[in-house]
């Protein structure tokens, strides 16, 4: 059960079952939709930018505990941010759970994902929200896919 | 004889030596993650006993040349093999003739074949395909593709909440527009075994052909095509303990002879000038290249295996399975079962509340345990159903009741996890 709980750590669970900003912003003015089709994995992101700086952002969709924790945990950790520093702790983000972490990287309570690496089955789970926030922040309309 | 102490007393049947089957299928010896492994995901491929992987490496080994067409010792041992393959196939699904059995590389081939073929000759604008709420994307997509290219109209089957097909709601839908009905034998997301046989007699009683999807049927229940009087049948070999790549088309005579070809190439002509070429018969026609012969023996060698065993015989081992994985794992809190039609194969599809089916196929991996997670290639039934995704545990022939019962284990794993 070790690895599992590398994977499954408190926090992520705990934002599985009850995920923060999870609601569509009076003030959106981007969103775009991202799907996984491997397993189903559907979420849309809204933004309010003001100028370059993400004013407020939500989630809505249906996902697996990893992709709803991460969507949850990304709304946290970009609201405030401009778009350059939201695709910096992105990337970051991604060589995390892709077993490549920055040495220097500081992603905070973003580290809790460190164990998806070890589930690469798992990684598009953990990037579903983020390539979704990344369309949005392009203000691009397609649908985003994992595929 | 240990795994026949656990079956429940309402098996009368002679027990199958399981652990001896259990023998012949060398992958199933493995550990994974530190577990012994315990392989759920049949219906997306089965493994292959000792026997298939022998006349694969044989076939290379010994008679390996291309066929139909060298004078040669080898070209005519290869080719003998190849046609004693079809044989073995015409044999084991009932066919009339040798003839009727079209090599693929698998169902979706097949079925691609069929579209086509047939489909791009009788279906026109305005005309109507029939197809079924329960269908697998591979019997779907081809037929969407043709009713796009010729404007005909894809119609579908409704199924009620367990799982079957509503047939008053089928017969409604046959008419003088119904240019084929395509339906699968047996459903690979939900298990269900359809009445082929009484779905075939109503569309033909409007003089419509019928394409049966047999994927997850032939590896676990015993097909007669003539009995069916289907007027196709496709399946594939991965699926019945034998090789990827490999599949059959079944085709009564009279549609495959009036048929145009579906690729051109080497081995479907007789000869060829560039003014005219002219086709070679069935089945020939519709094998252009180089086929899979090593495909073919490996083939063969399934379907030895499977009378070795009897079908019957597999057939009843899973349904006890079947049975008993089914009280077993609706007995666990929060479950809910998708497809509880009262005829079913091998398959148990379910949910569990509040966990998604992605979680949950990670953390069985890590008892070893392979299930398959998601919409299992059946997308309007997980939203027929208003869910995203499910987990399949599939059975075959090689699985025991001991394995069931770690799944549940596993599944109490899962509850511990989301606590």
């Amino acid at each position: 059960m070790a690895e599992l709980r590398d994977l499954y750590q408190e926090v992520i669970l705990e934002h599985s079952k009850a995920p923060r900003n999870y609601k569509e912003p009076a003030h959106t003015n981007h969103k775009a939709e991202g799907y996984n089709p491997l397993c189903g994995d559907r979420f849309t992101v809204y933004l309010e930018m003001d100028g370059d700086t993400v004013r407020d952002i939500g989630f809505q969709g249906a996902g697996c505990a990893i992709s709803k924790a991460s969507a949850s945990m990304m709304t946290q950790s970009v609201k405030g941010k401009t778009k350059a520093e939201a695709h910096k702790i992105f990337e970051r983000f991604h060589a995390l759970v892709t077993g490549h972490p920055h040495e220097e990287a500081d992603l905070g309570k973003l580290a809790v994902f460190s164990g998806v690496s070890e589930f690469p089955a798992r990684v598009k789970c953990a990037s579903l929200a983020w390539h979704t926030l990344e369309a949005a922040l392009e203000g691009k309309h397609e649908n985003i896919s994992t595929e | 004889m240990s795994a026949t102490a656990a079956l429940p007393e309402t098996s009368t049947k002679p027990a199958l030596d399981i652990e001896k089957i259990r023998a012949d299928f060398p992958i199933l010896a493995a550990r994974v993650h530190g577990h012994e492994l315990v392989y759920l995901d049949n219906a997306a491929t089965s493994q292959k006993p000792q026997a298939v992987i022998d006349a694969i490496v044989r076939y290379y080994t010994s008679a390996n040349a291309n066929i139909h067409r060298g004078v040669h010792y080898l070209s005519q041992l290869a080719t003998e093999e190849f046609e004693a393959g079809r044989r073995a196939v015409q044999k084991f699904i009932g066919a009339r003739d040798a003839a009727e059995i079209v090599f693929t590389r698998g169902t979706t081939e097949a079925i691609n074949l069929v579209a086509q073929s047939y489909g791009r000759v009788h279906v026109q604008a305005g005309d109507e395909i029939v197809v079924t709420a329960m269908e697998h994307h591979s019997d779907i997509v081809p037929w969407q593709m043709l009713c796009q290219e010729k404007g005909a109209k894809l119609r579908v089957v409704p199924i009620n909440d367990a799982g079957e097909l509503i047939l008053d709601e089928y017969a409604k839908l046959l008419g003088p527009k119904t240019k084929i009905v395509a339906v699968a034998h047996v459903s690979n997301a939900l298990g269900t075994i359809n009445p082929v046989k009484k779905i075939v007699a109503m569309a033909h009683a409007h003089g419509v052909p019928v394409v049966v999807d047999g994927a997850q049927a032939v590896p676990h229940i015993a097909v007669d095509v003539q009995d069916l009087d289907c007027d196709f049948y496709a399946f594939s070999g991965h699926k019945m303990y034998g090789p990827t790549g490999i599949g059959v088309l079944y085709a009564k005579a009279a549609l495959l002879n009036a048929m145009p070809p579906y690729q051109g190439g080497g081995d479907m002509i007789s000869s060829v000038t560039f003014e005219k070429t002219t086709y070679n018969k069935v089945p020939h026609k519709f094998e252009a290249g180089t086929p899979d012969m090593a495909g073919v023996a490996g083939l063969k060698a399934a379907i030895e295996y499977m009378n070795s065993i009897g079908v019957d015989q597999i057939a009843a081992h899973e349904h006890d399975l079947l049975v008993y994985a089914t009280q077993a794992v609706t007995a666990l809190p929060g479950i809910q079962i998708i497809g509880t039609a009262a005829e079913k194969a091998s398959v148990l599809s379910f949910t569990v509340e509040d966990v998604h089916p992605h979680d949950i196929g990670t953390i069985l991996d890590q008892e070893g345990i392979a299930v398959r997670t998601g919409h299992h290639c059946a997308q309007p039934v997980m939203e027929r159903y208003k869910i995203p995704a499910t987990v399949r545990a599939s059975f075959a022939v090689y699985n025991t009741h001991a394995e069931v019962d770690a799944l549940v284990r596993g599944l109490g794993k899962v509850r511990e996890v989301f606590a």
